[in-house]
């Protein structure tokens, strides 16, 4: 506890609980998206956030050159999960939408189970890691604390991933039909705006986001078989926090579990992970829709 | 009697005799396998009693299975206690753990119902896996003792039998009653007027339905019985470990249920013993378990959207108009 006197330390935590958190609020905000649009809860989202990571792990191992290929291939992986998600939907997804909520779940932890064991036998078992791109293996020192470079560039992503989303919803003509369908797809359609295409758009985003934050997260993490269903759960706390289907709620739900993480370790070492739970379910208790969600119907 | 009473007793008979028959064909394999089905039977009917029959999606009935696996084998290995005690207290502890949870559970509901759930599953899983002096913590809790089953030997033939078998007609039976008590509730006022709320929480809040009280009751209930199945299970798995409460778990169990059918009141039964026999049969196989099961759970969820018990169910009643 001691260590919570020392500002560098305290930045450290803080530094770490950050990155985290722009991990999560990419995978998250997919998640609250399908929600908030489809009304789908998408176990399978960590599924497309592994994919992207192997992908991403396996296209830098086969491109020459390392320090362009990285970002090629990262690129290629959340191009090839965005594919795949449109693919899922158009095929699958879409059977189900007016199904029961159980049902839905169940579906879609179907496809976790086939695309975990796909990724087995198309990758193997074992862990593979990718070191970070050239140019940003080193740190810069801030205020006594030293940070990644690769992390800062995270940062940057991250940040600019939040306000194009911000942007597209709020100031574009599509955001405006993608409101109006989280809040009435008959009426949207009884208007003339193609509903099912727009489904499979959104579904392709929110894939592509996945594939984009398990692609970058390969030089931080290693590419582990069982990394879907970890992250999915995570992904469902901050959800939960924050809000389903709230863009500013998912990026207030992923900073508070990044820190509740990075934090959590000091205050009580041996229950961080009970913290995180806890705090879901007694967000659950007071605040049902989240902090910053609305309650629906 | 009614017609249909007449067909659930003849059911309810001949499944328990196939079941008992089991140890005559002398493998311990089969023993073994018939064993898991019927504690799996006893967990999924215990969640169908708030799925199907009330409409609660939980999606941490794992929770209450593990902490009665936890109490009844703690009691028996470090306290000594005899296995009825300790099997009864597994489930108490299972009701009492539901009945706080579900307190704040059945305030919400849906989505927000299933997270809440979840949430404390995990929150239950967390302190399992760290709680080293009491649990074991990752490494679980093993070694847990067998029963002493001498009672068994004047028996004719059960008493001649391993004690594996013994086990098994241990289980069953506690099982049969165990099963026997959740149809009496399913089928009681109380369950009716569960059901009523699953069809519509308004009007039944309209005649003068406490709802969430008649919710938690259930919700209680149906933990309580998921404990005798954990405690059963950490018996015959030889020990309990943190993956009894961690969330796949609960997956498992309500695919079983939902597969087997949730509107029918042996549809969870049918649906465990599918998956296990299933699984039993292809991990010889192939080790990618996982990747049939989902396929499988695809086709059936498009081919059979009320499980295989509605699909049996529809395809009798039809029958029946073919007849008439």
């Amino acid at each position: 506890m001691l260590e919570l006197l020392d500002s560098g330390f305290v930045l450290g935590q803080l530094r770490s609980g950050v990155t985290t958190a722009i991990f999560l609020f990419l995978i998250a905000s997919g998640l609250s998206l399908i929600f908030g649009v489809l009304r789908i809860i998408n176990f399978a989202h960590g599924s497309l956030y592994m994919i992207g990571a192997y992908i991403a792990w396996d296209t830098t191992a086969r491109l020459p050159g390392y320090g362009v290929s990285f970002w090629a291939s990262v690129l290629v992986a959340a191009c090839v999960v965005a594919v795949l998600g449109a693919v899922v939907e158009r095929c699958l997804l879409r059977f189900v939408y007016r199904r029961e909520e159980h049902y839905q779940l169940l579906f879609t932890y179907a496809l976790v189970l086939i695309f975990s064991d796909a990724a087995k036998i198309l990758w193997g078992t074992e862990a593979h890691s990718v070191s970070r791109p050239h140019g940003l293996a080193g740190s810069v020192e801030l205020g006594g604390v030293r940070f990644p470079t690769y992390e800062l560039v995270i940062l940057a992503i991250g940040s600019m991933v939040v306000i194009v989303l911000w942007l597209s919803l709020n100031r574009t003509g599509y955001g405006r039909i993608i409101r109006a369908a989280a809040l009435d797809r008959e009426m949207l359609g009884a208007l003339g705006t193609d509903v099912s295409s727009l489904y499979t758009t959104m579904f392709m985003a929110a894939s592509f986001l996945a594939g984009l934050s398990g692609a970058l997260i390969t030089p931080i993490r290693s590419v582990v078989p069982g990394m879907d269903v970890e992250i999915i759960v995570d992904a469902f706390i901050v959800v939960v926090i924050g809000g389903l289907g709230s863009l500013w709620g998912t990026l207030l739900g992923s900073l508070v579990y990044g820190m509740v993480l990075a934090f959590g370790i000091v205050i009580f070492p041996r229950f961080s992970i009970f913290a995180a739970f806890a705090l879901m379910a007694l967000v659950l208790i007071i605040r049902p829709w989240g902090l910053l969600g609305r309650p629906i119907r | 009697m009614r017609r249909q009473t007449v067909t659930g007793v003849v059911v309810s008979a001949a499944l328990f005799v196939i079941a008992a028959t089991v140890p005559v064909l002398g493998s311990r394999y089969y023993t073994f396998v018939a064993t898991d089905i019927v504690i799996f039977a006893m967990l999924a009917t215990s969640l169908n009693l708030l799925v199907g029959l009330s409409g609660l999606v939980s999606f941490g009935h794992a929770a209450y299975f593990g902490v009665g696996a936890y109490v009844c084998g703690i009691l028996m290995k470090a306290g000594g206690v005899p296995f009825l005690a300790a099997w009864l207290l597994g489930g108490v502890g299972g009701a009492l753990l539901a009945g706080v949870f579900g307190y704040f559970c059945v305030r919400l509901t849906r989505v927000y119902f299933s997270m809440l759930t979840l949430a404390f599953a995990q929150i239950v899983w967390a302190v399992c896996f760290k709680w080293n002096d009491v649990t074991g913590g990752e490494q679980g809790y093993p070694d847990v003792p067998m029963p002493d089953l001498a009672f068994l030997d004047w028996l004719p033939w059960i008493g001649s039998l391993r004690s594996g078998d013994k086990f098994y007609f241990v289980v069953l039976m506690l099982a049969t009653v165990s099963m026997l008590a959740m149809r009496r509730i399913a089928n009681s006022s109380f369950g009716r007027i569960l059901t009523c709320i699953r069809d519509n929480l308004e009007r039944t809040q309209f005649i003068g339905i406490d709802v969430r009280r008649h919710q938690l009751v259930v919700f209680t209930i149906a933990g309580g019985f998921a404990g005798l199945a954990g405690g059963l299970f950490g018996i015959f798995n030889r020990g309990v470990f943190p993956d009894f409460c961690y969330w796949p778990k609960s997956a498992e169990v309500l695919i079983m249920t939902i597969l087997g059918g949730m509107y029918s009141f042996w549809g969870p039964s049918i649906g465990a013993a599918v998956l296990i026999i299933l699984n039993q049969y292809i991990v010889s196989r192939t080790e990618y378990w996982p990747l049939v099961l989902g396929a499988i759970m695809l086709a059936l969820l498009f081919a059979f959207p009320r499980g295989i018990a509605g699909a049996v169910g529809a395809a009798w009643r039809s029958r029946d108009r073919f007849n008439a």
